[in-house]
């Protein structure tokens, strides 16, 4: 019985193919920072330009490249992790134009004239952003792993409210939402926490949707 | 009070701070294993060659294919393999097989110098099976005899009276399921060769160690030639204490061989098809109350299933076997235990390891036969809780049993549970469609390692002549705020503020021979080894300041930065009196290290006091069941629980409240499907990725969560007064269970048993709906039977060999378990 090359179940192509694009300059671009300028270039692709934590960047990568592994294989932004690199954790949350997306699902092809922001485009240890801080204040995380994500997330999400998007549990699709825990447990519960540190989560979010004047 | 558990004025120990590496967590900036691939020059990829058989015999395997695939660069196969073919302590774990045991068993690895050449080229690899026959359910394997490993045998007192004399007999069986960990960070190691031939693996592992250990062994190097660092994890739970060391092992294999660095992180669905879960359960029992309700005897029959291999499923059992009493005295027990050997992945530690399973037995044996007894549960557990001068089956005393009705009335006031439980008569009542039930179940947890050995720790601590302090113990961080107790510790002990220590990642070179960071005893150990090194170096500096001071060095204090004299007086800065040590040729480092002690266990007759102390909670929780669906909400959750004199009570409610979520997605969502069919699908792993395998999330939250730990809760054999808390509340959720139970059974008439399967998904919790009210046994389920004979646990052969690990037989590197 022969099986050449035959794996265990039918898998998607693997993430990161950084083989099929080159590289501006030599190698990575190491540390990355909001404010960077960055060009990647490929011979064989049309390039995409887009805003990434503020700065312009274009880039030329095979079609099937997403912009996950766009940032933590080519630009080492490896701020957003990798979950489930299938869109069921919420992990790898980020912003596009002030929307949360996954960046497991997105591909760089998308991202034309987009802009970009990733936790790296946040805050800094040394100048965190409000919502940061109220995820330390809140203890809203535990190993960590989720956390970028779910500060994305809570970020997008807070606009979304503010938008009037409404929600599973919305009273009725054309009202303005509230801002109960029930509505941000619901709009949060993409983003998953294995280590349960959902209480300080909701915390954290509500503190800094308070404080913000937000919608509560 | 002892000298290990005394605070002094003004302890950073105690103090609400946030985790150590708060910052960079919310900013995206703590590096976690597979981050450093990026900053790692040209580094190579692995991927597996998954079998796509349960079981089957390779009869060809062909890696030369791979080899004409653009990108790859190697394929490692058994042949490379200069040292031990196998990934575990029990060598029985080959790491390249000859044998698929699992469905999804890696047989080779290719390494790529990117991931898809990687993968391109593990479709290339040529491989015959001849399939063989499987074992897939545990029930398979029962029926074929197909055990491995010890059979432990507990018993205490006169089972045979126990039963001849009681009141009420019941006996039925359970079959519950096991548990995916869903680290949200995969498994993943980065391995590179320094230019004198050093192997570095960066992992993320629960066990340094032991990783260090396998990798040694595979590449036939003694232990100096391997160093393995984990700078943290993205989630542990016990399924990277034994798992990582083949996934470092074939990394510090390929580095070996190309001299590059490899990078092997598994995507998701390869972690959910290789790695280990927890051990799903089969029990059989009978057990016998007197008239009042009063346990008075349980005769049980365990079989975990073990996966393909022995792993830590002894170690696992023997806790299951500890822990089958809960927070209960049984006068007569008699409990045997034995490990299924099936064609699956092999089954592993999983927070709690061993004791939720052992004591979700006896919570599911009393939530049946409470309305059999005409008892409430709540009354008919607290009847049967420890008092002072009991000792467990195990014969070991059990110190502190108030504390579980300090707990159990806590919960009752602070949750108000008499009057929730009359408005949800009431609810029920006026409800035809949907009912409420409120449930408390207790926990009692034995804290240390069930094997003696493993209560072990060492530290290492630096004080640099500026007076800042660099410390490293032997556990390692996955969340469970360790890394942040132990700088606390360090803090309290030099007397000095947080901000002067800091803490460097956990290295086999920095502290050797450690023991797994699991069993929940991080803290307890590595917060000994701190603490001694810290004395050290503080006894030493003492005579110093003695000098300096013009005092009795026993009268130096040392405080919040500064060194005085007790009661007051002209104080010296730390860094000064640092500086001055250092001049004086004073020793500013010390190793520390740790043993628990009072600790014996002999594992062949299953006796002894292997636990230093336990760990007490008790949890009450409500919900509301629909009766179409079986659809159920959590409204509520009150919890107390004991962790000593807390180290560091941020951490600890965040411990607290992420078990209980963990604990009731094993309960009640998370359900592993194996394809049981004739199909060639067969043994394939069916949930194999966050959509199909439901995993706790916001939603799922209790609508009110309370959670408080208890007060004056000093515990006086560990660090600082504190108790662990890792695993303990996990098992809180057996209240969420039983809550259910009692939902569905309200559909019912009153004293309505209802077998409710586990977890208790909506579809379970449905079917035990259908029986509330008249309908069949729900599917998968046994009834339980009252009267003799019943139900006759099956008695181990005479050949079952006693549970004897390994590790106690000198000769054999292996652990015995947590």
């Amino acid at each position: 019985m022969r099986e050449a090359g035959k794996g265990a179940g039918a898998e998607p192509r693997e993430d990161d193919v950084p083989d099929l694009a080159t590289l501006s300059g030599a190698g990575l671009v190491s540390g990355l920072r909001k404010g960077d300028a960055v060009t990647v270039q490929s011979r064989t692709t049309p390039a995409v330009s887009f805003t990434l934590n503020g700065a312009p960047i274009e880039v030329a990568v095979e079609a099937g490249v997403s912009l996950l592994d766009l940032l933590r294989e080519r630009l080492d932004l490896t701020g957003t992790k990798k979950g489930c690199n299938q869109g069921a954790c919420g992990v790898c949350t980020v912003l596009v134009d002030g929307r949360r997306v996954l960046g497991c699902l997105t591909l760089v092809a998308q991202l034309d004239a987009r802009e970009v922001t990733t936790i790296e485009g946040v805050g800094t240890p040394e100048q965190p952003h409000d919502l940061q801080r109220a995820f330390i204040g809140a203890d809203g995380f535990q190993c960590g792993y989720c956390t970028s994500g779910q500060i994305c997330s809570a970020l997008g999400m807070l606009r979304e409210l503010a938008d009037g998007v409404p929600s599973a549990v919305a009273e009725h699709v054309a009202a303005q939402p509230g801002s109960s825990e029930l509505e941000m447990r619901e709009r949060m519960s993409g983003n998953l926490c294995r280590c349960g540190a959902y209480n300080g989560i909701v915390d954290a979010i509500a503190a800094y949707a308070d404080a913000a004047g937000g919608h509560r | 009070m002892s000298a290990l558990s005394e605070r002094p004025a003004n302890p950073v120990v105690g103090q609400e701070i946030p985790h150590e590496a708060a910052s960079l967590h919310v900013t995206g900036e703590a590096l976690y294993t597979d981050d450093l691939a990026v900053r790692t020059h040209g580094i190579l990829h692995a991927h597996p060659v998954q079998a796509p058989h349960a079981h089957a015999r390779i009869t060809r395997l062909d890696p030369s294919p791979a080899l004409e695939v653009p990108g790859v660069v190697r394929v490692l196969t058994a042949e490379d393999v200069p040292g031990v073919n196998d990934a575990g302590v029990k060598h029985d774990e080959p790491l390249f097989p000859s044998e698929v045991m699992f469905f999804g068993h890696a047989v080779c690895w290719v390494l790529g110098e990117t991931l898809e050449a990687a993968r391109l080229g593990s479709l290339a690899v040529e491989v015959d099976y001849e399939p063989l026959p499987s074992l897939v359910t545990v029930h398979e394997a029962i029926e074929a005899g197909s055990f491995q490993g010890g059979q432990p045998h507990m018993e205490r007192g006169d089972i045979e009276a126990g039963f001849a004399g009681a009141a009420h007999v019941y006996s039925g069986e359970f079959e519950f399921a096991g548990q995916e960990h869903f680290y949200l960070e995969t498994h993943c190691s980065i391995a590179l060769v320094d230019e004198n031939g050093q192997i570095f693996v960066q992992s993320s592992t629960q066990h340094p160690t032991e990783t260090q250990d396998i990798v040694a062994h595979v590449l036939g190097l003694p232990s100096h030639a391997v160093t393995v660092q984990c700078l943290r994890m993205g989630g542990g739970f016990g399924g990277k204490e034994m798992q990582p060391h083949g996934y470092a092992a074939i990394a510090a294999l390929g580095s070996t061989l190309t001299g590059r660095p490899v990078r092997l992180r598994l995507n998701r669905t390869q972690d959910m098809t290789m790695s280990g879960k927890r051990h799903g359960f089969h029990a059989q029992w009978r057990v016998a109350f007197d008239d009042t309700g009063r346990l008075q005897a349980l005769d049980a029959t365990l079989t975990s299933d073990g996966g393909w291999s022995l792993d830590l499923s002894e170690p696992v059992l023997a806790r299951a076997l500890c822990h089958i009493d809960n927070a209960y005295w049984i006068p007569n027990v008699r409990v045997n235990g034995r490990i299924a050997k099936t064609h699956k992945t092999s089954q592993t530690a999983f927070r709690g390891f061993g004791g939720p399973q052992g004591m979700l037995v006896i919570e599911d044996i009393l939530g049946r036969c409470a309305p059999q007894l005409g008892i409430d549960p709540i009354e008919l557990r607290s009847r049967n809780f420890y008092v002072d001068g009991q000792s467990t089956p195990y014969g070991q005393p059990v110190r502190h049993p108030e504390r579980v009705a300090i707990c159990w009335e806590q919960v009752l006031t602070t949750g108000d549970v008499a009057t929730r439980k009359a408005d949800i008569a009431a609810y029920n009542a006026s409800h035809e469609h949907s009912k409420r039930a409120l449930a408390m179940t207790p926990v009692k947890f034995g804290i240390s390692f069930n094997f003696t050995s493993f209560n072990q720790a060492g530290a290492l601590v630096h004080v640099y002549k500026d007076g800042s302090v660099l410390i490293t113990h032997g556990g390692t961080e996955m969340g469970q705020g360790l890394h942040t107790k132990m700088l606390q510790v360090a803090a309290t002990t030099l007397g000095v503020p947080l901000s002067t220590v800091r803490l460097a990642p956990t290295r086999t070179d920095k502290v050797p021979n450690t023991s797994a960071t699991a069993a929940s005893s991080g803290a307890d150990l590595n917060g000994g080894a701190v603490k001694d090194a810290c004395e050290q170096i503080i006894e030493r500096l003492r005579a110093v300041a003695a000098g300096r001071l013009g005092v009795h060095p026993a009268d130096v204090r040392f405080s919040d930065g500064h060194v005085g004299k007790v009661g007051g007086g002209a104080t010296v800065p730390w860094a000064d009196l640092v500086n001055q040590a250092y001049f004086q040729r004073i020793q500013l480092w010390a190793a520390g290290f740790y043993r628990t002690e009072g600790l014996h266990w002999d594992s062949s007759a299953m006796h002894g006091s292997p636990f230093k102390y336990f760990s007490y909670g008790v949890a009450a929780s409500e919900v509301e069941v629909d009766e179409f669906t079986g659809a159920y909400r959590l409204r509520q959750v009150d919890i107390v629980h004991d962790v000593g004199d807390s180290l560091s009570p941020l951490v600890d409610i965040g411990q607290v409240e992420g078990a209980f979520v963990q604990g009731a997605g094993w309960l009640t969502l998370e359900d592993l499907r194996w394809d049981e069919s004739d199909r060639p699908s067969r043994g394939r792993l069916a949930t194999q990725a966050a959509s199909t395998y439901k995993l706790p999330s916001f939603s799922e939250m209790p609508e009110v969560f309370n959670v408080a730990l208890l007060e004056r809760a000093h515990e006086d054999g560990a660090v600082y007064g504190s108790k662990a808390v890792g695993e303990p509340p996990l098992m809180l959720a057996f209240s969420v269970r039983e809550a259910l139970r009692e939902a569905a059974a309200a559909f019912g008439p009153a004293g309505t048993s209802v077998d409710l399967a586990s977890p208790a998904t909506p579809e379970a919790v449905f079917w035990a709906v259908q029986e509330a009210r008249g309908g069949a046994e729900p599917p998968h389920m046994t009834a339980m039977v009252e009267g003799a004979p019943g139900v006759v646990p099956d008695q181990p052969g005479a050949d079952a060999a006693p549970l004897r690990p390994r590790s106690e037989q000198a000769a054999q590197p292996a652990r015995a378990g947590t």
